[in-house]
């Protein structure tokens, strides 16, 4: 059940990079424990609105406001707003030579514990935790060891982004394009993953191109996202519609 | 990875383009005066009580020097050098024929301690353990980790710890200096065998006023217990330093030797031009590691060392082994190829190296793996990176003989750029003379891109640790072959070297 405080809100908000608009009196609300499906044709804005959540550079915000739990996080940097619980599964997450998976898991849990004021993590357990995690992904184990991405396969570059997500514990899970480069197989597998952490207190922006994915990760809503905006918001049977018919008379009952 | 926080944490604590080992130490000095002449070296023989022959062997190569050009082929741009306005002689006063630690002046051993290098406590803490084993020689005092160090200061090696533990099981560790006194017929044999007197420009003006550095001497069948090292520091104001440091390792025999170098902060650019000899007998393997980081300059590229180096191995007998190691992250301008002459059958060489400029750096650095004898092998490993104004080009040489039947070379040549305003050359010279020889060689030129920040960065690290992690993956295969010591030394070092280079 969704709770009613809203974790994310953005309001009126208008966006651009390198002086083209981007995003254009974007408006969107997610309540706690809610899976919000983002759909829209190719150049809508779609990742472009997970990189702004994000808080990547080079993407101005000239107005309007993104608020979590309340909070303004426009003037936070990428790192704090991790900290605080925003994670970004990549479309296309890059490669790091030379850090193993593992380590590169090590640091990055343990910078967010110590920005948060906990104990570094005891060797042993998140050796334990991260094997068990990674087991459920169907993950060799033996991929832990290499370095991060480098090499891996789209799916497996996937599933080592839900294996991130898992252990990192956020509170709004922004996916983006998740299920693009995947099988049915490797769909099923990142989908359990990621339903494996629905819970009252975390929410997910499931950014797609396609219904396929919904099938798997149920939205409570969908929205459509054209030309930088909201143009349509309902619930699981929008996507159905558009599967069926298209974005094209949505998009013309804009224009 | 432990680590890479640590490299944070030391990036932290320093201000933006301080350099840490900037300090000067207030301490009287001896100079020769300034300028370079016959009289100048004489003086610096009788300095050092030299045997007459090497007084010859100096004016010889000062003879062929004033004969050659500055070599000018690499890619470095500075002014031209005015070798009469550097001071070829500096010692701290009353430091010279020192018989133990107590009589080192406060102020040196104070300068040591800051740099981590304590050399007092090192001596105390083997004393005590002495007192408690028995007399005999226990190998797992030195397998505990200890470091036998040779500390030079400006012109002069100051002391050498653990000489007589060493003395013990044959091995000479002292100053070159006392090796030309004490162990003259070892050094007339093997000095100038390797880098001949007149190979080079730099290495023809050391030889003829070389003033301190190591010499070390392992006889057969030892494998020296514990890593020996260097601490060079120049000092004085406007001073070259002509480090000449000297190791053989006789048949059967290994050593694992470790050189660190600071300099004060200045406004003008001192001089260190080094000549390093190795020679490898039958059977026998020398690890030669450097972590230098002379002071590089300010950030608008005024002052720090100029560093000409000749490093060269000789794998001189069979199945011999040597294997240079480098972390170079400072000095204004590097100039340095250390190099492997693989002479013995089924010898080898290999060369690991990070090299680092940020700034104004300019580094041109690299290796030669000459392959003369049958069957020998060589690897080559070398990763540069490069930041701010700076300039990082590999230049590396693999030379087959005609009778180096089967010669094998892998060379990987990697860099890595950060920000828009450095850049990174690769020049390699590759030639085989013997049909049967395969060379390989790989070479990649990446970025550190705004990509790779924002993904790190979504994982929560801050931007100097997306860097720092970065960085260290980048130079991880180098960082692995680094002695122990050395290695969370390094993974720092580059963190701060590289810190304000994003901006």
């Amino acid at each position: 059940m969704n709770g009613l405080n809203h974790m994310l809100e953005i309001k009126n908000l208008y966006a651009r990079i390198a002086e083209i608009e981007v995003i254009n009196d974007l408006n969107l609300t997610i309540k706690e424990g809610e899976i919000a499906a983002i759909m829209g044709p190719n150049g809508s804005g779609k990742s472009t609105l997970s990189y702004i959540l994000a808080g990547r550079e080079n993407y101005e915000v000239k107005s309007g406001n993104i608020l979590y739990n309340g909070q303004s996080i426009l003037e936070m940097d990428v790192a704090e707003r991790a900290i605080l619980g925003i994670f970004l599964a990549f479309q296309y997450p890059v490669e790091i030579p030379g850090v193993a998976m593992m380590e590169f898991l090590k640091t990055a849990m343990n910078a967010q514990r110590k920005a948060r004021g906990e104990l570094e993590l005891k060797i042993p357990e998140f050796l334990k935790h991260v094997k068990a995690v990674a087991a459920k992904l169907e993950m060799d184990i033996s991929m832990l060891k290499r370095p991060l991405n480098v090499g891996f396969s789209g799916g497996e570059k996937k599933r080592a982004e839900i294996l991130q997500m898992t252990l990192l514990e956020p509170k709004l899970c922004v996916l983006d394009e998740t299920d693009s480069g995947l099988d049915v197989d490797a769909l099923k597998i990142v989908a359990d993953g990621v339903n494996a952490l629905r819970a009252a207190d975390r929410s997910f922006l499931v950014i797609t191109h396609y219904q396929r994915l919904l099938d798997y990760i149920v939205p409570d809503t969908v929205h459509v996202l054209y030309k930088g905006r909201i143009v349509k918001s309902g619930d699981k049977s929008l996507a159905l519609y558009l599967e069926q018919n298209g974005y094209t008379d949505i998009i013309g009952e804009v224009t | 990875m432990p680590a890479t926080q640590e490299t944070i944490r030391q990036v932290r604590k320093i201000d933006v383009d301080q350099y840490k080992y900037g300090f000067e130490t207030k301490i009287e000095t001896e100079k020769a005066p300034k300028g370079l002449n016959k009289e100048i070296i004489r003086f610096i023989s009788r300095q050092k009580q030299e045997p007459e022959w090497m007084l010859e062997w100096r004016l010889q190569a000062y003879h062929r020097w004033l004969q050659m050009q500055e070599p000018r082929w690499a890619r470095l741009s500075y002014d031209e050098i005015d070798f009469q306005d550097y001071y070829y002689y500096a010692a701290p006063k009353n430091q010279t024929w020192l018989k133990s630690l107590d009589e080192v002046d406060s102020e040196i051993l104070a300068t040591y301690q800051k740099l981590g290098i304590p050399l007092k406590e090192q001596e105390i803490l083997a004393g005590v353990r002495k007192q408690n084993e028995a007399s005999e020689l226990d190998d797992s005092l030195y397998a505990s980790g200890g470091v036998a160090v040779d500390a030079v200061f400006d012109s002069v090696s100051i002391v050498t710890t653990f000489k007589k533990e060493l003395a013990r099981l044959g091995i000479i560790f002292c100053s070159i200096s006392e090796a030309i006194r004490e162990h003259s017929e070892l050094v007339k044999k093997y000095l100038g065998s390797v880098v001949p007197r007149a190979d080079n420009f730099y290495a023809a003006l050391n030889s003829a006023v070389f003033t301190d550095g190591s010499f070390i001497y392992v006889p057969k069948d030892i494998r020296c217990p514990m890593e020996l090292s260097t601490y060079f520091r120049i000092n004085e104001r406007n001073t070259g330093q002509f480090e000449r440091t000297l190791i053989i390792v006789d048949e059967g025999s290994y050593v694992s030797y470790l050189e660190g170098c600071t300099a004060p902060q200045r406004d003008e650019n001192q001089i260190h031009a080094a000549v390093v000899e190795l020679v490898a007998l039958k059977n026998s393997e020398i690890k030669y590691s450097t972590v230098q980081n002379w002071y590089p300059g300010d950030k608008e590229g005024r002052g720090g060392v100029y560093n000409f180096v000749t490093k060269r191995g000789d794998c001189r007998g069979d199945h011999s082994k040597i294997s240079w190691t480098q972390v170079e992250t400072g000095s204004a301008i590097t100039w340095k190829y250390p190099s492997c002459l693989l002479r013995g059958d089924s010898s080898r060489g290999e060369f690991y190296s990070i090299a680092v400029s940020n700034g104004h750096q300019q580094i041109d650095s690299g290796t030669k793996m000459i392959h003369l004898g049958k069957n020998t092998s060589s690897r080559v490993v070398s990763k540069g990176i490069s930041a701010g104004f700076s300039d990082n080009t590999y230049r590396g040489q693999v030379m087959a003989h005609r009778r180096a039947a089967n010669a094998r070379n892998f060379t990987q040549c990697d860099s890595l750029l950060i920000g828009n305003n450095c850049g990174a050359h690769t020049i390699p010279y590759i030639e085989a003379k013997n049909a049967t020889a395969q060379f390989e060689h790989e070479a990649t030129t990446s970025k550190i891109s705004e990509d790779h920040l924002f993904y790190v960065m979504q994982r929560g690290l801050l931007k100097e640790e997306a860097i720092a992690l970065i960085v260290n993956g980048f130079v991880k295969e180098v960082i692995q072959v680094l002695p122990m010591e050395f290695s969370v030394e390094a993974q720092k070092l580059i963190g701060i070297s590289l810190e304000g280079s994003v901006g």
